[in-house]
């Protein structure tokens, strides 16, 4: 899941991640309900629900600042032991590192962890 | 003074108040946030907080931590920015912790919790710097005046501060000189509810 405050950029994010792998499922959650720019709680909350009412595990990645906080708060109203983890990772970058991983199978601590090692990939 | 309790009609008008301040001074709050961020905190606190009230008008919760909780839970789903989990969160936790207890609990629960949400301590140039000293100074029994200023002066305090927190804190030096608006907003939060007068 990627939950950013432009509805282009989790569109957008979610085309490029979701092409590499076509088999995992990539929800894109983007802008205020209104269609501004910023993070809809409401909808993040909605989208959650929805995929573990599924039974899915949900690793969610997240642009800056605002998207960071909504995240931690919808999170902490969930049950503790709901399968949905806040990855520390770039958006783009992790996005698309979680969902190659997810298309081979694995599970959510897999995913997460490879979402993560995106941080450390150097481009100079 | 000791312990302040808050009734339901108290709680709402100091929300209502609260309303009524942002909305003077929303243009106030955006420049604030125009040098050292993305220009929408006036804007946006002031969006939550007509949608606060619109709520209130459509159906007034029964107890002061229902207030709150009301309160805080259509910030957290209509602001869209950092301020509306992080002023939802403090007024979310805060109403949970009400009912039965103290206002200066109630607030050391919401100030705990915007803590843990964002990670700022006092010093890091946000609303925590203007959030703690008024809540110190509600649990040494001081009057909610008391506590508006100590707000006040927090929030000023937080001018010739590094921002290590937020947007801001991606201007460094630059951000030196600039009050922290939602500091601000924090004080005008405890100038509504010395105003209300619990």
């Amino acid at each position: 899941m990627l939950l950013s405050h432009s509805a282009a950029v989790a569109r957008g994010v979610a085309d490029l991640a979701g092409q590499m792998a076509p088999s995992a499922t990539v929800v894109p959650v983007g802008g205020t309900a209104d269609g501004r720019l910023g993070t809809d709680a409401d909808a993040l909350e909605g989208a959650v629900g929805q995929a573990l009412a599924a039974g899915e595990e949900v690793a969610l990645l997240v642009d800056l600042g605002s998207a960071v906080l909504t995240a931690r708060t919808v999170l902490a109203d969930l049950d503790d032991d709901a399968p949905v983890a806040l990855v520390d990772a770039p958006f783009l970058e992790g996005a698309v590192a979680a969902v190659v991983t997810a298309s081979t199978g694995a599970g959510l601590a897999e995913v997460v962890a490879q979402a993560e090692l995106a941080r450390g990939l150097r481009k100079t | 003074m000791g312990r302040v309790n808050l009734d339901a009609p108290t709680a709402l008008a100091w929300l209502r108040a609260f309303a009524g301040l942002v909305d003077e001074r929303a243009g106030e709050l955006t420049d604030l946030d125009r040098p050292i961020g993305d220009s929408d905190h006036g804007v946006n606190l002031q969006r939550g907080m007509h949608a606060v009230v619109a709520a209130f008008d459509q159906e007034t919760p029964e107890t002061a931590g229902a207030v709150l909780t009301r309160a805080g839970s259509t910030l957290v789903s209509t602001v869209g920015g950092a301020s509306g989990p992080l002023f939802g969160t403090l007024l979310r936790r805060a109403g949970k912790a009400l009912d039965g207890g103290d206002l200066a609990s109630a607030l050391r629960a919401g100030l705990d919790g915007v803590v843990k949400l964002g990670g700022a301590q006092v010093g890091d140039a946000t609303l925590v710097d203007a959030l703690t000293p008024a809540v110190e100074a509600l649990e040494a029994g001081r009057s909610l005046s008391e506590a508006a200023e100590a707000a006040a002066r927090g929030a000023a305090s937080t001018e010739p501060l590094v921002a290590r927190k937020g947007r801001a804190s991606y201007l460094g030096e630059r951000g030196v000189g600039h009050r922290d608006p939602g500091a601000e907003s924090v004080a005008l939060l405890f100038t509504a509810l010395a105003g209300a007068g619990a």
